[in-house]
């Protein structure tokens, strides 16, 4: 388990954040004894009863004065078990960029909500920042029960409404907490108060969160921060020492390992790697500082970036991305030049295009918009004098994002998120529709059934189909064996074609969920990032896509073996079979996990039928 | 599937982070100092940076603002200390600015915290300094708590905590005009307890002054302050000998310290573990003036 976790905290000083964070160090004995005096002085002075454990988050003199929290503010607390930072950050929409900027390094998002409100317009905006942002475990706090009279049904309500937004933005981990900032239930002691909630203290989930696995170990990136060359050292061994230090992006990075160099394209072998102040490392992972010495002496400076020769991130000039516009004074707009601040590489570059600006708390789509003021955020298409070497950010939060920089003020005035490289089949004019969507018959919406071979995502799909069709609702089956037959006729069995098999069928669910259908999905697609791109496309497109987990024992699939697969891929015959040489990797959250002990195909098809139907109402 | 646990103890995610600013700034910014008064964060950040660049030397100089109101055992520690790493040390003299009428003294012997902002600013505009590191850190104080890793300040030094620059991910933006210059410090997500769990498991130096010893002490306003040359006892104050340790060190007049027995960097850990006092309101006078005392000498250009 990691030892820090970064925490930021979103919601407006009238659902009791302050109060919550105060509550949190309070209660963990993080508070000083002076500083606690200090708070119920002025607390006292102020006429309040209770001491304000706002004060203890409220550091700027204009905070105080005005009740309210202006900036981020970092809070430290540590456990036995880890420590915490937190980004505390304000709620109100026109402090929209400082929430930005406390969410691009969190772990965690804390949202709250107030009991008596229920989701607010605010609430759904905190969320859709959270997930833009890329943070990939959200925990909602319910606040105020105690002013709900500790009602399970409220908190039930809230959970739902919460749930069927959340359902459109692309949320991995999402979990509630029934809570009072004010009395401390369900903060650091679990509620005697909600004998009803079965979960865990607040302070007892931020212990446990697992996030280790929520950096990119898988693609390396190293940009070259700094050259060290101590040349004129009078230590000779030392006068040919060519370091490249900086902090790995992503992936791990071994010695002896073939790098290639970009955007120069060489490729030589790691020699050496050392960690601060030198000690030799055999490798070096995505955090850590380090530097790196080469096999070769070949030309590169800051801003270069080693990768593995087979996994290069794009190179290029043309680049969208989603943008969150932060400077008071000025507004973007086509044509706009700033000052690129990528990884360690800085270049100019011009925003070409505003596709959309987007309505942060509807996630309505404004097509017409010709700029972005302050805290508004939208789709651009860029263009950089120099190439950037990039991935989409929602792979590499290092190597996804940017800063632009006005150079008149030398301000930062925006914060992108990479989507990716500007494709080229974007320059082609897409032809919205006559017909809306709402103006439709149905409403369409994607089911998608992953497992493993022989785990009984078809019959339960044919199933789902035939009660759906039988009740009057549009549906339509795509089966993963039967387009290998037509659509994906040309694809074979690696890994790209595989991603390429879950994008096509993606696609076509998509269209079909577009056009009123409910597209059932029954294919094994074993990587979760194809299904996550599968998930992040529906989600871009503001289409429902529910993904079942078909979650049978790899033991009883290989027992039932309807095609006989499971035997040949045993025997050598079939290579990277599923589940036998090659990963299946589980959903982790998915919207609903059936397993043999649900009951038999027809069972578990009335499960999938009641969880369309709740979304559908 | 094989699981390796590539993790990182807290220690080396806040090490990492450290070495990933210094370096920033170096790369970034022209003519960087780091400021060093011997106290044990700036000996923690100078230790950073020496490990940041190895084995090249560390590229800039460091930069002590001198209150002449020091404790005797600091001052060797400091010239000790840039001899054994051979860096080039500049000493902003507040004497010379009080002594050229540049700041007056409240009072003969009066805490000189203050007037040190005069004499660091004129150090920056004097050398040019694009960059100064401080060894500031966010869970000293309320206000500290707001500030940005690369803080930016104006034509006159001077701190805008309304109007910050947005700091996103790991991308610091350090570019300024001539005459302007930056803040940054790499410490802003360290507590006391890391600090002295860091010294503790790289072994670093610190002046004696951190551990426990025999000193004669006065009490006033309720903290134990040094009997010394800057520090007499008044005619109603008894002076007395106790085992006593200093949390933070600054100008003489002002620092107070602790009874406490902690002899090792292990056994301070264990206090500091469980302090319930922080350890500028233990023993700071400097920041009791007020509530927004920090924020105020902050906004003139303070560390």
């Amino acid at each position: 388990m990691s030892a820090l976790l970064r925490i930021a905290t979103a919601g407006s000083v009238d659902d009791g954040k302050s109060t919550l964070i105060g509550r949190l160090l309070y209660d963990s004995k993080a508070i000083f004894e002076d500083q606690l005096s200090a708070v119920e002085r002025t607390s006292r002075a102020r006429g309040q009863d209770i001491p304000d454990l706002a004060l203890l988050t409220d550091g700027l003199r204009a905070e105080r004065e005005q009740g309210i929290t202006i900036d981020v503010a970092y809070r430290y607390f540590a456990t036995p078990k880890r420590k915490f930072i937190i980004a505390d950050t304000p709620g109100h929409i026109q402090y929209t960029r400082n929430m930005v900027t406390g969410a691009s390094t969190a772990d965690v998002a804390l949202i709250l909500i107030d009991a008596r409100n229920g989701v607010l317009e605010q609430s759904r905006r905190h969320a859709f920042l959270a997930t833009l942002l890329g943070i990939p475990h959200l925990i909602v706090c319910i606040n105020k029960m105690d002013l709900v009279g500790y009602s399970q049904q409220r908190f039930e309500e809230i959970r739902e409404e919460f749930r069927r937004f959340a359902m459109k933005l692309e949320v991995n981990d999402v979990s509630f907490i029934p809570v009072s900032a004010l009395t401390g239930d369900n903060v650091v002691q679990r509620s005697e108060a909600m004998p009803w909630y079965v979960g865990t203290s607040l302070l007892q989930q931020l212990e446990e969160i697992h996030v280790a696995s929520d950096r990119n170990l898988i693609d390396p990136r190293f940009p070259v921060q700094y050259v060290i060359r101590p040349h004129q050292s009078s230590h000779a061994q030392l006068h040919d020492f060519r370091g490249y230090a900086g902090t790995v992006a992503g992936g791990v990075l071994r010695e002896g390992d073939e790098v290639t160099a970009l955007p120069s394209g060489f490729t030589t072998r790691v020699s050496k790697i050392w960690a601060p102040g030198g000690r030799a490392l055999k490798e070096a992972f995505a955090g850590q500082a380090v530097t790196i010495e080469l096999a070769d002496d070949i030309d590169i400076a800051r801003g270069d970036l080693l990768c593995r020769p087979h996994n290069r991130p794009h190179v290029g000039q043309d680049l969208d991305a989603m943008l969150c516009w932060m400077s008071s004074n000025t507004q973007l707009s086509p044509g706009g030049r700033y000052t690129i601040q990528h990884t360690t590489r800085a270049t100019r570059g011009v925003v070409h295009e505003l596709d959309y600006r987007l309505d942060v708390n509807t996630l309505h789509r404004d097509e017409s918009a010709s700029g972005l003021g302050l805290n508004e955020i939208g789709r651009i298409r860029l263009r950089t004098q120099q190439p950037l070497l990039f991935d989409p950010y929602r792979r590499s939060r290092e190597t996804g994002s940017f800063i632009l920089i006005d150079d008149a003020t030398n301000n930062t005035v925006a914060a992108g998120m990479i989507t990716g490289p500007t494709r080229h089949d974007a320059m082609v004019v897409w032809h919205s529709g006559s017909v809306r969507r709402t103006e439709r018959a149905t409403q369409g919406m994607t089911v998608w059934l992953t497992g493993l071979s022989g785990s009984g995502k078809s019959t339960v799909a044919a199933e789902l189909e035939r009660r759906l069709v039988a009740s009057g609702r549009p549906a339509y089956l795509l089966d993963g064996d039967n387009l290998r037959h037509g659509l994906n006729a040309d694809l074979g069995f690696g890994a790209g074609d595989r991603a390429e098999n879950v994008r096509r069928v993606g696609e076509v669910a998509k269209l079909l969920a577009d056009a009123g259908l409910i597209a059932i999905v029954s294919l094994v697609s074993p990587y979760a990032a194809d299904r996550a791109r599968v998930r992040g496309s529906h989600s871009a497109a503001s289409l429902p896509f529910l993904e079942i987990f078909v979650d049978t024992p790899l033991e009883v699939c290989e027992a039932r073996d309807p095609k006989g697969m499971y035997a040949k891929a045993r025997g050598g015959e079939i290579k990277q079979f599923t589940g036998i040489d090659d990963p299946y990797e589980a959903p982790e959250t998915p919207h609903l996990r059936l397993r043999p002990e649900d009951g038999d195909a027809a069972t578990q098809a009335a499960l999938v039928l009641d969880l369309i139907e709740r979304i559908t109402l | 599937m094989m699981t390796v646990a590539y993790e990182m103890s807290q220690l080396e995610m806040l090490e990492a982070e450290a070495v990933h600013i210094i370096r920033e700034v170096a790369a970034t910014i022209e003519k960087p100092a780091m400021l060093f008064s011997g106290g044990k964060d700036s000996v923690v950040m100078l230790h950073l940076a020496m490990k940041a660049f190895w084995p090249a030397p560390v590229p800039f100089p460091v930069m002590h603002v001198d209150t002449g109101q020091n404790f005797d055992e600091v001052i060797e520690f400091r010239d000790r200390t840039v001899e054994k790493y051979g860096l080039w040390l500049m000493v902003g003299s507040v004497q010379d600015d009080i002594d050229a009428g540049r700041v007056h003294e409240e009072y003969p012997g009066a805490p000189r915290n203050r007037l040190q902002t005069v004499t660091l600013l004129r150090g920056i505009r004097e050398n040019g300094f694009g960059a100064v590191f401080g060894g500031a850190r966010r869970d000293e104080e309320k206000a500290r708590a707001k500030e940005r890793v690369f803080s930016f300040r104006d034509g006159f030094g001077q701190w805008d905590p309304r109007n910050q620059r947005p700091e996103l991910w790991n991308l610091y933006n350090g570019r300024h005009r001539k005459g302007e210059n930056i803040r940054a410090f790499p410490l802003s997500n360290w507590t006391e307890l890391d600090v002295w769990s860091y010294i503790r498991d790289e072994n670093i130096e610190l002046p004696p002054l951190y551990y426990a010893h025999r000193r004669e002490v006065v009490e006033r306003d309720g903290m134990l302050l040094a009997v010394n040359p800057f520090i007499q006892p008044t005619e109603s104050e008894h002076p007395f000998d106790a085992t006593v340790r200093f949390r933070t060190i600054g100008d003489a007049t002002c620092t107070g310290c602790v009874e406490s027995s902690a002899a090792t960097p292990e056994d301070v850990v264990v206090e500091v573990a469980a302090a319930r006092l922080t350890e500028r309101g233990a023993t700071r006078a400097d920041d009791r003036i007020s509530e927004a005392g920090m924020e105020d000498r902050k906004k003139e250009g303070y560390f």
